[in-house]
């Protein structure tokens, strides 16, 4: 692959606390994503995986080193200058689904469209495309109390993807769900990936998750333990 | 962004129907409460003021004895009149006053009432309008005409509702009198007495006719009204040295006679009824207070629920001033709805109540207005620092916040 980085780090290090309950989650990470990779990050827990992929999605900031994502410095950014580049570049899906409560899924996907300002017609047409193509228009009305859990992460994933995004966060996006859900969830990560090539990067600590993936990087001690190009992604699609 | 907020805000309130409803539940209380108290009591104070000023608003009487239950002692005569009138500076205009009852009678209705002999100026001193008819005249008084001029309760009761009193007979004891008016209605004076239950007729017909006492050593008491803007406390101090003077009264006798200042039963009752409004402000002010921590109270314990959702909105792009603007727009909603609908509480039971309490509806904006900030304060406050706070996080805490 010859295109330019998508993600660019440079010993980035993040640390909590201060004084004697000062705790360094990343100790210099150097890290380069293309566009239209998947890569899976996995490590143990407490290894630095989850601060990284927060460093990733500009949720948070890194004490030292240096972040370029598609070409701009993101440590340079303030808080809000972060929000604008999640809003216009980056989706998110989480563990925890994170889904707003007694809201119709719908309205849950139509939420982006809301803070970019396109018109109630716009935002509906959308969201309902974005619905199906996770295969959950006939549940719009529905809230997520009253979908299963792999509903809920398809809403979630629906909502990710309605702004267009040129890259899809997933932390531990299989967590909270069976084993069949998992795989469905991952077959339409993938799909996301191959056929409108958004760029994936996930957190897990499943293989067989981490299995679906192109490249898997590994974190330890808040380091990249290893690196490599997954042999085995060839998952018929 | 502003009409972004106020969206995504409606919709918000809209999904929480059962938190925006409690919220609004204490508003509405605390405002209905301050809001009807003070309006009451303000409707009651203006009733009482009304009472006194259809006495007669800067009315004197001079009495003989001391107080209420002064019987035996000595009555005016013409010439303490004359000398008041011409020796104490101020006064506008007195009149001469006799009462005495009998029963009123007409065709086959009878009501025992108050009859009043006085000149023709009493009308004027004690504030009487004329509803049909005329007063009586300084002539009239002269001649000791059969004339008189009757109250509303005595042309309701006597004559009939509907029947216009005037140019008919009406017959106290043994004399019959013409009645040449009908007075408009006072209504209940502040103490309870129907002041439109009464004949007045002029003095010399009361003492030739009725009372058998045609000498004019016999005036119960004496109406006085000052000139507007002197002080009534200097024209009561006058009458009092004057008239001790005149009863040859020592050092060390006490008066037998007493000035009474309508002026001064205005301000007493009027400072008494001010205590009470203020008594009901003060335990309205302490529901409405109340229902500014059950706003609190329903604000902090959906914090945590909020603060996620403001994770969930920040992660997926929105600036921290959006869900500020956001939290604002709601929490300024909410209490608005509130306090509006509150007033309109309030007004609803004002106007009940009135009825019961007697006291008009008086719209008073400075209280609807204090008590809807005072409401709205709390509200805003407490559903917008929540917010303030959890914006302030990075998104990732604010998700995880438990």
């Amino acid at each position: 692959m010859t295109q330019s980085s998508l993600i660019e780090l440079r010993g980035i290090t993040k640390t909590y606390g201060t004084g004697d309950a000062v705790f360094n989650a990343l100790n210099g990470i150097d890290l380069n994503i293309s566009a239209g990779e998947f890569v899976a990050i996995m490590g143990p827990s407490g290894s630095g995986k989850s601060t990284l992929m927060n460093l990733l999605g500009c949720l948070d900031t890194p004490t030292s080193g240096h972040y370029s994502f598609q070409g701009i410095a993101v440590e340079t950014l303030n808080k809000d200058q972060r929000s604008l580049i999640r809003r216009h570049a980056l989706g998110f899906i989480f563990q925890g689904f994170n889904l707003l409560a007694r809201t119709s899924a719908l309205e849950n996907v139509e939420l982006p469209l809301l803070y970019r300002g396109y018109s109630g017609k716009q935002r509906h047409l959308m969201a309902r495309k974005a619905l199906a193509s996770v295969g959950l228009l006939e549940k719009e009305r529905n809230t997520p109390a009253e979908l299963s859990g792999g509903q809920q992460q398809r809403v979630a994933i629906a909502r990710a993807i309605v702004t267009n995004p040129a890259t899809l966060f997933a932390d531990e996006p299989t967590g909270n769900l069976d084993s069949r859900t998992t795989h469905e969830i991952m077959h339409l990560l993938l799909e996301l990936n191959r056929e409108h090539g958004i760029t994936v990067i996930m957190v897990t600590h499943e293989d067989d998750v981490a299995a679906y993936a192109q490249r898997i990087v590994r974190v330890k001690d808040g380091l990249v333990a290893s690196d490599e190009l997954n042999p085995s992604s060839n998952p018929a699609t | 962004m502003f009409f972004n907020a106020f969206l995504i805000a409606l919709r918000e309130i809209r999904r929480n129907l059962t938190r925006a409803f409690l919220t609004v539940v204490g508003i509405v209380i605390g405002v209905a409460a301050v809001v009807t108290m003070v309006t009451l009591g303000r409707g009651a104070t203006e009733v009482v003021k009304a009472q006194i000023s259809n006495m007669g608003s800067n009315l004197l009487i001079l009495r003989p004895g001391q107080g209420w239950g002064s019987r035996g002692a000595p009555q005016f005569s013409e010439s303490d009149l004359v000398a008041i009138k011409n020796q104490v500076p101020g006064i506008r205009s007195l009149s001469p006053f006799v009462m005495t009852n009998s029963p009123a009678v007409y065709l086959e209705k009878a009501r025992n009432t108050d009859i009043q002999g006085t000149s023709a100026n009493y009308f004027e001193i004690a504030n009487w309008k004329i509803a049909t008819g005329r007063f009586f005249t300084d002539e009239e008084v002269k001649e000791g005409a059969a004339v008189c001029v009757i109250g509303e309760t005595i042309r309701k009761e006597v004559f009939g509702k509907n029947v216009d009193a005037v140019g008919k007979r009406v017959r106290l004891k043994a004399m019959s009198l013409l009645v040449v008016g009908v007075t408009a209605a006072k209504g209940q004076a502040g103490y309870g007495d129907d002041l439109d239950d009464n004949i007045i007729t002029p003095i010399t017909t009361v003492q030739r006719r009725l009372t058998g006492k045609p000498n004019l050593q016999s005036i119960n008491q004496v109406m006085i009204s000052g000139n507007a803007g002197y002080p009534t406390a200097v024209i009561v101090s006058d009458i009092y040295s004057l008239m001790r003077e005149r009863r040859g009264l020592t050092k060390n006798e006490e008066n037998n006679f007493s000035v009474f200042d309508s002026l001064q039963l205005a301000d007493a009752i009027s400072s008494s009824t001010r205590v009470m409004t203020s008594l009901l402000g003060a335990v309205a002010g302490v529901s409405l207070l109340v229902g500014g921590i059950g706003i609190m109270n329903i604000m902090l314990v959906s914090v945590t629920e909020r603060t996620r959702e403001i994770g969930i909105r920040l992660a997926i792009g929105a600036r921290g001033r959006e869900v500020l603007l956001q939290f604002l727009v709601e929490a300024v909603t909410l209490s608005c709805v509130g306090g509006i609908a509150g007033i309109l509480l309030a007004y609803a039971l004002c106007r009940g109540l009135a009825e019961v309490v007697g006291a008009p509806f008086l719209f008073d904006p400075k209280i609807n207005i204090i008590a809807f900030v005072f409401s709205a304060a709390i509200g805003i406050i407490f559903g917008f620092m929540p917010a303030r706070r959890a914006a302030a996080l990075d998104p990732i805490d604010a998700l995880r916040h438990e």
